[in-house]
C-alpha cells in the first residue's frame, strides 16, 4: 500500500469507528470534549504507527485499546488532582460504574454509550447550530472543514462553535446519560429535530452546490438509521427515518434536464428510488406497529408514503393525504401545514374547497412573504376559471420567490392567464 | 455515495450448508453494517446450478442453464452500501472478506443523479 492509500484507509477506519470510540471514552472521562481529544490522540498514534507497520487486522480494536489506555491515564491524573482537592466523587462514581475492570467496562454496551453521545450532542443547553455541528462531528464523523463546506460557513466559525459547545456542556455539567421518564420525550424530539434539520439542509441544496451539501441528506439518513438501531422501540425515530428515506427516494426526479425544479405531480416516477421507498415503507410500518402512527414524523412519512405508493400522479390517494394533514395540523398547528392541507383538499374535493382553506391564511403574518401561498391560490383560481385573479397571484408569487428559475416559471404562468 | 459489492469466493461451489460459526459471524457483520447505517441491501446467491445466463448475440438470444464452469468468476452474493468515501467501502469490504475467510469483492460506485 502506498502512503496515500494507507492514509485514506486510516481515515476510513476513523470515520467508521470514531463515534463509538468517543462514546465509550466519554463514559469514562465524563466529558465529550476530553473524549474526542483522546480519540484524536489515538488517531494520531495510528497514523504514525500504521504508516510503518501496516494496518492491524482489527484496527477498531487497536484504536479503542490505545485510547482507553490514555483515558485511564487521564482518569488517574484527575484522581490525584481531585484527591488533593478532596473531591473524589466523580472518580469514585466512575470507578463504581466501571466496576473492577475498567477496560472491560469500556467495551460494555457500546450501543448505550452511542445513545448517550447522541443525546449529549443534541442537548437543549446548546444552540441549534451547535447541536448540528457537534452531532455531525462526534456522531457523524465529519471533519470541521466538511461541516463548514456543507453549511456554507467559514471553517473557523464551525471550529469555534464546536469548542464553545463542548465548553457549554462541561460548564453546565450535563450528565452523560440517556434521559429517562418525562425528560425523554422532549430530549428525543431535540435529537430528531437536529437530524431532520441536517437532512433538509442537504435537500435544499441545488445544482451548482458543492457535493458536500447534498451529501448531508445521506449523513442525516445514516444518523437516523443509527438512531433507529440504538432506540428501536421509539416509534418517532422510525417515523423520521421513514420520512427521510421516502423523501430521498424522490431526489433523482426532483431536477429536470437543465437543473430546474420538477414538482411532485410532474416527476418521472420511474426515477424514484425503489430501494429507498421499500426501506421507507418498512420504517413507517415499524413506527405504526409500535403505536406511533400519530406522531408528527410518522404522519408526514405516511403522507409521503401515499405519494410513493401511487404509480402515477392520478392514482394518488388525496383524500387520505388531506385527512393526514388534518391530523398533523391538529398536532402541530402551522400555516404551512394548513396550506399543504388546502392543496390536498383541492385535489380530493375540488379547487373551491382548497381555496377556502388557503383564503383563511392570507392575513397570517408569517405567510406574508411565503411565495407558495399565492402560487397555490393562483392554481386554485386558475382551475376555477378566475383568470384575472390567478394572474395577479402568479405575479405576486413570482415577486416573492428567491429562486430565479421558479420566478420564470411563475411569470410564464401569469402570462398564460392573460393570453387565455 | 453508493457502492455495489459483488462477492466472488473463487472456490468450487458447494451445496453444503455453511457452518454455524460462519453464519453467526456474517450475521454479526450485517447487523453491524445496519447499525452503522451503511447497508442498504444484501443477499446471498444459491448455487449456479439454479441459475441461468441469457445472452443477446447478433440478434439471437442464447439461454444457458447453470451450473457455470468458471469457478473463479462466480458471484456468491452482493451488498449495496451507502458510505461517505470509497476508502470506507474498501474498509467494509475487508471486514466482509475477513468473515467470509477469503475470496474477492468487486466494489463498484453506482451512478447517481448529480446534486440530488
Amino acid at each position: 500500500m502506498t502512503a496515500t492509500e494507507t492514509h485514506s484507509a486510516i481515515r476510513a477506519v476513523w470515520s467508521i469507528e470514531s463515534a463509538r470510540l468517543i462514546a465509550g471514552l466519554a463514559r469514562i472521562v465524563r466529558d465529550v470534549g476530553v473524549a474526542e481529544e483522546l480519540a484524536q490522540d489515538a488517531l494520531v498514534a495510528a497514523l504514525e504507527q500504521w504508516q510503518k507497520s501496516g494496518i492491524p487486522d482489527n484496527p477498531g480494536a487497536w484504536l479503542m485499546a490505545t485510547a482507553k489506555h490514555r483515558a485511564i491515564n487521564v482518569l488517574r491524573r484527575n484522581k490525584l488532582l481531585e484527591r488533593k482537592h478532596e473531591e473524589l466523587g466523580h472518580v469514585i462514581e466512575a470507578e463504581r460504574d466501571a466496576g473492577p475492570d475498567l477496560e472491560a467496562a469500556i467495551d460494555d454496551d457500546i450501543g448505550d454509550d452511542l445513545l448517550r453521545l447522541v443525546f449529549t450532542a443534541c442537548h437543549p443547553v446548546l444552540s441549534v447550530e451547535a447541536r448540528v455541528a457537534l452531532t455531525l462531528r462526534l456522531v457523524g464523523g465529519l471533519t470541521t472543514e466538511e461541516i463548514a463546506r456543507a453549511f456554507l460557513v467559514p471553517a473557523p466559525t464551525v471550529a469555534q462553535r464546536i469548542v464553545r459547545a463542548k465548553r457549554t456542556l462541561a460548564e453546565a455539567k450535563v450528565p452523560y446519560e440517556v434521559p429517562r421518564g418525562d425528560e425523554l420525550a422532549p430530549r428525543l424530539s431535540s435529537v430528531l429535530g437536529v437530524i431532520y434539520l441536517i437532512f433538509n439542509e442537504g435537500y435544499a441544496a441545488t445544482a451548482g452546490d458543492d457535493w458536500m451539501r447534498p451529501a448531508l441528506c445521506e449523513d442525516a439518513l445514516r444518523l437516523g438509521r443509527i438512531l433507529a438501531g440504538l432506540a428501536p422501540n421509539e416509534p418517532e425515530v422510525h417515523g423520521l427515518v421513514a420520512l427521510m428515506e421516502l423523501h430521498a427516494s424522490r431526489a433523482p426526479a426532483r431536477l429536470g434536464p437543465t437543473g430546474e425544479p420538477v414538482l411532485l405531480p410532474d416527476q418521472n416516477r420511474g426515477r424514484w428510488d425503489q430501494i429507498l421507498i421499500r426501506r421507507g415503507l418498512a420504517a413507517l410500518e415499524r413506527a405504526e406497529a409500535l403505536g406511533g402512527a400519530r406522531g408528527p414524523y410518522a404522519l408526514q412519512a405516511a403522507i409521503s408514503a401515499c405519494h410513493a405508493r401511487a404509480r402515477t400522479a392520478d392514482q394518488t390517494d388525496w383524500a387520505r393525504i388531506a385527512a393526514l394533514y388534518a391530523e398533523l395540523a391538529e398536532l402541530v398547528p402551522s400555516p404551512v401545514v394548513e396550506l399543504n392541507r388546502a392543496v390536498a383538499v383541492s385535489m380530493a374535493e375540488g379547487p373551491a374547497a382548497g381555496l377556502a382553506i388557503a383564503d383563511a391564511l392570507v392575513t397570517e403574518p408569517s405567510m406574508q412573504n411565503y411565495h407558495l401561498l399565492p402560487s397555490a391560490r393562483a392554481d386554485f383560481l386558475l382551475k376555477l376559471g378566475r383568470l384575472d385573479e390567478a394572474k395577479l397571484e402568479f405575479e405576486r408569487a413570482a415577486a416573492l420567490t428567491r429562486n430565479a428559475r421558479q420566478r420564470e416559471q411563475l411569470l410564464e404562468r401569469a402570462a398564460a392567464c392573460a393570453r387565455s | 455515495m453508493r457502492y455495489l459489492c459483488l462477492y466472488r469466493p473463487g472456490t468450487p461451489e458447494s451445496d453444503d450448508p455453511q457452518c454455524h460459526e460462519e453464519i453467526a459471524a456474517m450475521g454479526e457483520l450485517i447487523d453491524e453494517m445496519q447499525r452503522a447505517g451503511v447497508l442498504l441491501a444484501t443477499e446471498g446467491c444459491l448455487s449456479s446450478s439454479k441459475g441461468v445466463r441469457v445472452r443477446l448475440d447478433t440478434g439471437k438470444y442464447i439461454v444457458t442453464d447453470g451450473p457455470f464452469p468458471e469457478t473463479k468468476e462466480l458471484i456468491a452474493g452482493f451488498c449495496l452500501m451507502q458510505v461517505r468515501t470509497k476508502a470506507e467501502a474498501i474498509e467494509w469490504g475487508k471486514r466482509f472478506l475477513a468473515v467470509a475467510r477469503g475470496g474477492e469483492t468487486e466494489i463498484r460506485q453506482l451512478y447517481e443523479t448529480p446534486a440530488a
